[in-house]
């Protein structure tokens, strides 16, 4: 149905994706109290082979659930996801594993992500042991990969523990171990979060110098539309389980037409001390989602929120450069 | 500058690690002027999280302040009795710990915490303390009918709001917030960001803020205090460490993180390295090893120079920063040294 999957320049293809969680437990369903949460609600969209793209928006927006729908570590409850053509909820077996080489998830927090009690050479062979490549390929092939994120003299780390190492270099081999098997798809989540701000630069020229060289499509989850500005040409504005906005991450810098957008690029804090204190476009208020508003999720927030936003869902729309699901436009 | 309001001078703080001692804080110096906003930044392990604990002798039990003066209102709050300190928490000093949002006691209604320091530490009568914990509410904006639910009903930027409610209860002059918006939203982080300035400015009450986040000093700071591994390398007015960073770690931190208002193609440039192992400091500068103008004399304690006025710099070439600072904007100059 969905023919875009066909076309060669596409690596992925989301198709009205949805994961719905029911909530409240068995004793609230025996009395038909238990509500769904739709972490993510009807997503759609394409990334094309070597585009980078920015999955942007606060917490519990779905965007780290979008994620790991991508990467087929959460079933998806609706909708198609095709990686290279191939619907990817079909996938078992050997179909799976070879998947999984091919697409990797970089970790958030390079503290939790690696096993303590591995040294830095067991925590990359394991990924090698598990795609059965032969052992006496697997130094050569650990090594390349710390060369490969910039981790100096790459040798001396092998028999290293993870408390050896300082945050930067960590992230690095968390880096290195998602880039080992040489997957064409990453998806990043909050890769530099955990990370003191004079490294953080570091880790992400090592990310964008990696994807230019290795020519790889990835997603970069973040809620700080600066980093993402820094690492993604394209950005993807979700909230409460929704797209609001999708286009070039400079336009929607420069000029965000949804109004949630509007708000959160005003909200960046600059290192600026002229920076406007205009209060925000924006009703106060987390939403909630296990009762999100009927019509635009957004509206209960939204400044130029009229009668129609509480009565039907946007669709999302092309306006310019970008695709926009407002009524607005 | 008239009188400042706080003044701290060459403050040290150790914790004892088995047999070894880490001096998180060693010779900290700043004053803080009254009803200003102060910034005190620094990564993670600057000491500045101990700093903003020890302001209130609130320290872990393995830490000791080892040295130096903490001047407020007369008092060096480094050597008064406990009794005498502990009357001045919650009326003088107010300190919302990091993570505030979990600081609240999940057993009790917001109104029972609020009414614990109304009235056993401010001494007021249970009519009194009602009322002005509707103030408080009104005042960080919730609705007064929430005073009775309990901190798992509230959000995470409500609960900050209860902590900031909680902190100005009794009218302090100095409050402590310790990463008040880290764990929040952009779009929440500046709405508690924007009340506590309006707050702030209203009350005329002087606050520090202590974040590893520049962009949030910058946002509503007049003032930073830049520490770098248990020392403060500058301190002064936001402007001037924003236009005229003059140790060279606040050069580096100018070019290391992103900026929505700065060019699309601008890039990035690291400080190479990381901050050093406080169990065994390098002699002399602590940043030596990672700056790009470190000379020889910098394996020698650097001295505090000031470069204008209301502008201490700790770092031997702080004559020289104007000439620094266009080095430092380039990213060759950041390049690991050869």
């Amino acid at each position: 149905m969905n023919m875009i999957t066909k076309r060669p320049d596409i690596l992925v293809s989301v198709f009205d994706a949805k994961l719905h969680y029911a909530v409240g437990g068995a004793f609230a369903a025996m009395r038909g109290k238990s509500t769904v949460v739709k972490a993510v609600d009807g997503v759609s969209f394409d990334i094309g082979r070597g585009e980078s793209v920015g999955l942007l928006g606060e917490s519990g927006c779905g965007k780290t659930s979008m994620g790991r729908l991508l990467l087929k570590l959460e079933e998806k409850t609706g909708g198609t996801i095709h990686f290279d053509g191939e619907e990817i909820g079909a996938v078992r077996g050997s179909g799976l594993k070879k998947f999984r080489s091919k697409a990797q998830l970089i970790f958030q927090n390079p503290f939790d992500a690696i096993n303590p009690r591995f040294t830095i050479r067991q925590t990359l062979a394991e990924p090698l042991e598990n795609a059965a490549i032969p052992k006496r390929e697997r130094e050569a092939r650990i090594i390349t990969a710390l060369e490969l994120v910039k981790l100096p003299e790459p040798a001396q780390f092998l028999d290293r523990y993870p408390h050896h190492l300082s945050g930067g270099q960590l992230q690095r081999v968390v880096m290195a171990r998602a880039l080992i098997l040489q997957p064409e798809f990453v998806v990043a989540d909050e890769p530099v979060s955990m990370l003191d701000v004079s490294v953080r630069a570091g880790v992400l020229n090592v990310f964008r110098d990696v994807r230019d060289r290795l020519g790889l499509t990835a997603i970069y989850i973040s809620h700080d539309l600066a980093l993402v500005r820094y690492v993604c040409e394209r950005t993807i504005v979700m909230y409460l389980g929704r797209i609001m906005e999708d286009g070039p991450t400079e336009d929607i810098v420069r000029e965000p037409l949804h109004p949630y957008t509007k708000a959160l690029v005003a909200a960046v804090p600059v290192p600026n001390p002229d920076q406007s204190h205009e209060p925000l476009p924006i009703g106060r208020g987390a939403p909630d989602p296990r009762n999100p508003p009927s019509g635009c999720v957004f509206r209960d927030r939204c400044p130029a929120a009229h009668a129609r936003c509480a009565a039907e869902i946007p669709q999302p729309k092309p306006v310019g450069t970008r695709t926009v699901a407002c009524h607005l436009y | 500058m008239s009188e400042p309001l706080l003044s701290v001078r060459d403050l040290r703080v150790s914790y004892q690690v088995g047999r070894n001692f880490v001096h998180a804080v060693d010779g900290a110096s700043f004053d803080i002027p009254r009803g200003s906003i102060t910034g005190l930044v620094g990564e993670s392990g600057c000491g500045k999280t101990t700093v903003a604990r020890a302001l209130t002798r609130v320290i872990a039990e393995n830490a000791a302040i080892t040295g130096g003066q903490i001047l407020f209102d007369g008092k060096d709050l480094a050597k008064i009795p406990e009794k005498e300190m502990n009357a001045l928490r919650w009326r003088d000093i107010a300190f919302i710990p990091q993570s505030a949002m979990n600081s609240l006691d999940p057993v009790y209604t917001v109104e029972y915490q609020l009414d614990e320091v109304l009235r056993r530490r401010g001494g007021l009568g249970r009519k009194q303390s009602r009322a002005r914990s509707e103030e408080l509410f009104e005042m960080v904006g919730i609705d007064v009918n929430r005073l009775n639910d309990y901190p798992h009903q509230f959000s995470g930027g409500m609960r900050q709001r209860v902590a900031i409610a909680l902190a100005l209860a009794l009218d302090p002059k100095l409050i402590i917030a310790d990463e008040p918006v880290t764990a929040l939203d952009v779009i929440v982080q500046r709405q508690i960001l924007d009340q506590l300035k309006e707050l702030q400015t209203r009350l005329g009450v002087s606050v520090i803020l202590v974040t590893h986040d520049i962009s949030v000093v910058a946002y509503i700071c007049d003032r930073t205090v830049v520490m770098y591994a248990g020392k403060v390398a500058e301190s002064g007015t936001m402007q001037a460490a924003l236009t005229a960073p003059s140790h060279p770690y606040t050069m580096g931190l100018r070019n290391a993180f992103p900026d929505l208002q700065g060019a699309a193609s601008g890039i990035l440039t690291p400080i190479e390295g990381a901050p050093p192992n406080l169990a065994s400091p390098p002699a002399g500068c602590r940043f030596k090893p990672r700056c790009p103008f470190a000379l020889d004399i910098c394996g020698t304690e650097p001295p505090v120079i000031d470069v204008a006025p209301d502008h201490p710099v700790l770092c031997h070439r702080a004559n020289e920063s104007a000439a620094l600072r266009i080095e430092a904007a380039k990213t060759e100059t950041w390049m690991a040294p050869a």
